[in-house]
């Protein structure tokens, strides 16, 4: 049997150099590799500056780190990013009208294709949210949908982010850097821009004020504080947004609405933009202990007179039990095949599905459904034998908990190195905004790169990097 | 039946509040054979932020504490009139979904002294099921004013082997949902023979029944909820139809006085 090549989003799969790529590698080829090297130090430099950084758990002696990034923007056509923003736009519609659905009627259990338990077990179902539309009958204000590429014209969704999607600042930042170190390369290549994300996500959050009359809805971010490892971002983008940057001790439950504690007084809050989980939002309604929410919102919410974004309860649509049948939900509610595909998943909590999991556990990736961030997953071809072993116990004790899916050859974009380009697999999270008035897919987005030779894991906290992800103008 | 109620909760600090509020779900709900007449809640000391009917279609009233206040009274009254429906409130209305009342809470959760109660329990309807249930209950937890805390759990209260109406519908919940029920707690008033003034709110429980609905059970009674009975809040356990549910910074040395008052006219 022969493999087939890894697809390389530069030299396809037979070293062809892909047009994306074609003004970009005339430009390179002469750069002289000694200013690349330069450039890519200065780069460091400049996140450095920036002060952006990232917490990474599980590591006491490297409290605050620098996300690397590298220096090669990964390239994709306007053709290619016109499909990809479809199936981006039908995927969030059917989730905002999947957890609609959830915490309504739920048609889709009652046409059975969904099995009641699958919402009935789990963990991040919130019953308060039952019989609730949050104004403008929006739930996911912003979504990353994180994708994976294996050919020219093959993407998976690889997970959805309903919740609270991280990185945007990153998408952000990439871009900005690139513009100062290589301006020459925007006038070469027409990147589509991303740096109208933070204005496109103010005018999307007021649009979803619960009272549309109200002139000028004041938004404001709430932050679990500095020590949350996505502060920076926080901060970030209400200065970019030119919104307040809150802690729940900011604001109070004040004549019927959420305020904000200024030096003039209490100012009432229409939209918030909340960084801070639903068991952490409100004491009064959820984790008692929690010190990092605002007493009461869930009341004022429930009575109409705020709008949290994302709607608490969201997270149901990230667990990835459910992403399994994410197929059946696209169609259920959008009447449509869906355009963006699942990587094929086997549920544990299915004895037959566990079988085979637990026969085939060396080929395969398994992940905890509640779990993110890569923590707590098996990489099965990278896997010691000792590990392979623990994790089968794992899985027996508990297999409700894990879903698993074939390891699929990610894509690679070249990253420069010492000895110059290398291929390194990656991944994207583009950034969708949703408001009554539609929804707004960012050009681009986040591409994550797995910085070691060979290794699948693109997370920051398991040592991935970054890229800035250009979008071209056709 | 025609009831009249008064609650009255008086809450005294030594030193000013800087900061509290307070959850309330004391509202009748207008259901099968209940209807609310006239209903107000009264605040001194505070003011209504805002309410909204709950998942579980309870009134919520979420109230604030005027700051720096030493005193906050919560008068509540009405009239409320009840049919005997021997105990059956009737089919499921949502928004919740009926598997809801399926779901085990931290308070209902089953262990040993659940698993051996149930293993005495025998019927030959749901109903008498049931009602076996409902009996045996009231067996092995002694009603006894003071006994318990309002943090134990359905094991707890059999394990101490003693408690009150709370405890015993906490263990009637446990016990049902293991047997197959959907089942939820209820706090409510109970009009008393011959005694007028009260200190507490009453509790029971509801288990869902094929062809019947909601079914009322009061362990601690014995029997199945009749005229005497008002439903006011519903819930997974305590936690969910608790009358009050409060937050506050500072007021030190607080002293609660509650007064209710429960008569036919």
């Amino acid at each position: 049997m022969t493999e087939t090549p890894i697809f390389d989003e530069m030299w396809g799969r037979d070293q062809t150099l892909r047009q994306p790529y074609a003004s970009f590698n005339s430009w390179l080829e002469t750069e002289d590799t000694a200013r690349l090297r330069a450039k890519q130090r200065e780069a460091e430099e400049l996140f450095r500056l920036s002060g952006i950084t990232f917490n990474v758990y599980g590591r006491a002696e490297a409290e605050e780190r620098l996300i690397p990034f590298d220096i090669i923007p990964r390239i994709i056509s306007g053709r290619e990013w016109q499909r990809l923003t479809r199936g981006i736009e039908q995927r969030v519609r059917a989730i905002n009208a999947f957890l609609h659905d959830i915490y309504h009627r739920q048609e889709i259990v009652r046409a059975g294709r969904l099995p009641a338990e699958m919402i009935a077990r789990n963990e991040a179902f919130l019953p308060q949210m039952i019989g609730v539309t949050p104004p403008g009958g929006i739930y996911t204000h912003i979504v990353g949908i994180d994708l994976v590429r294996t050919g020219d014209d093959e993407f998976f969704v690889l997970e959805d982010n309903a919740r609270t999607p991280s990185g945007v600042s990153y998408m952000l930042e990439n871009r900005e850097t690139m513009l100062q170190m290589f301006p020459e390369l925007f006038s070469r290549n027409r990147v589509q821009p991303v740096q109208n994300y933070p204005r496109d996500l103010c005018t999307s959050l007021m649009a979803c004020a619960p009272d549309m009359q109200r002139a000028n809805p004041a938004v404001a971010v709430l932050t679990p504080g500095i020590y949350n490892s996505a502060y920076f971002e926080h901060a970030f983008l209400a200065d970019q947004m030119g919104v307040e940057l809150v802690e729940g001790h900011d604001l109070r439950v004040v004549d019927g609405r959420v305020a904000m504690r200024t030096t003039e007084g209490y100012k009432a809050i229409d939209v918030l933009y909340r960084r801070v989980d639903d068991d952490f939002l409100d004491p009064l309604n959820f984790n008692p202990e929690s010190a990092l929410g605002v007493p009461g919102i869930m009341d004022v919410y429930r009575a109409g007179g705020i709008t949290i974004a994302n709607a608490p309860g969201t997270g149901i649509a990230d667990d990835k039990a459910i992403y399994s049948y994410m197929p059946d939900i696209v169609e259920f509610y959008t009447g449509e095949k869906a355009i963006l595909k699942n990587v094929p998943t086997w549920r544990c909590s299915d004895p037959d599905s566990l079988a085979y999991v637990l026969d085939n556990l060396s080929d395969l990736v398994v992940k905890e459904v509640h779990g993110s961030g890569g923590y707590g997953m098996l990489i099965g071809p990278t896997a010691t034998k000792k590990e392979l072993r623990e994790f089968a116990k794992k899985l027996k004790a508990r297999p409700g908990n894990y879903i698993a899916q074939p390891t699929l050859s990610l894509s690679t974009v070249p990253i420069f190195t010492n000895k110059g380009l290398a291929p390194r697999h990656v991944d994207l999270r583009p950034f969708v905004l949703m408001s009554p008035g539609g929804i707004n897919v960012t050009p681009g987005g986040l591409t994550r790169v797995a910085l070691k030779k060979g290794s699948l894991v693109v997370n920051s906290s398991q040592g991935g990097g970054t890229k800035d992800t250009w979008v071209l103008e056709d | 039946m025609r009831l009249s109620i008064k609650h009255a909760t008086r809450y005294r600090f030594d030193t000013p509040l800087t900061y509290g509020l307070q959850q309330l779900r004391k509202t009748p709900k207008s259901s099968n054979g209940q209807h609310v007449l006239d209903w107000v809640t009264r605040i001194e000391g505070g003011k209504r932020e805002v309410s909204f009917e709950d998942h579980h279609n309870n009134v919520v009233e979420l109230i604030s504490f005027d700051r720096g206040t030493t005193e906050l009274e919560v008068v509540s009254e009405g009239l409320v009139t009840i049919d005997d429906t021997s105990g059956i409130v009737g089919p499921h209305r949502g928004p919740a979904p009926l598997w809801l009342y399926a779901r085990p809470t931290d308070r209902t959760r089953v262990g040993p002294a659940t698993r051996k109660l149930l293993r005495g329990i025998d019927g030959d309807s749901d109903l008498a099921r049931l009602h076996a249930l409902s009996a045996a209950i009231s067996e092995a937890v002694v009603y006894l004013v003071g006994a318990s805390e309002a943090t134990w759990t359905a094991e707890d209260a059999l394990n101490a082997g003693e408690g009150v109406c709370q405890d015993h519908t906490h263990v009637f919940l446990a016990c049902a949902r293991e047997l197959g029920f959907p089942a939820r707690y209820v706090s409510g008033y109970l009009l008393m023979d011959g005694q007028v003034r009260q200190d507490a709110m009453h509790a029971w429980g509801e288990a869902h029944v094929e062809g019947l609905g909601w079914v009322g059970f009061d362990a601690s009674n014995g029997i199945s909820p009749d005229a005497r009975y008002v439903r006011v809040a519903t819930g997974l356990d305590y936690a969910d139809a608790a009358p009050v549910t409060g937050l506050q910074v500072g007021g030190h040395g607080e002293a609660l006085r509650v007064d209710i008052a429960v008569q036919q006219q």
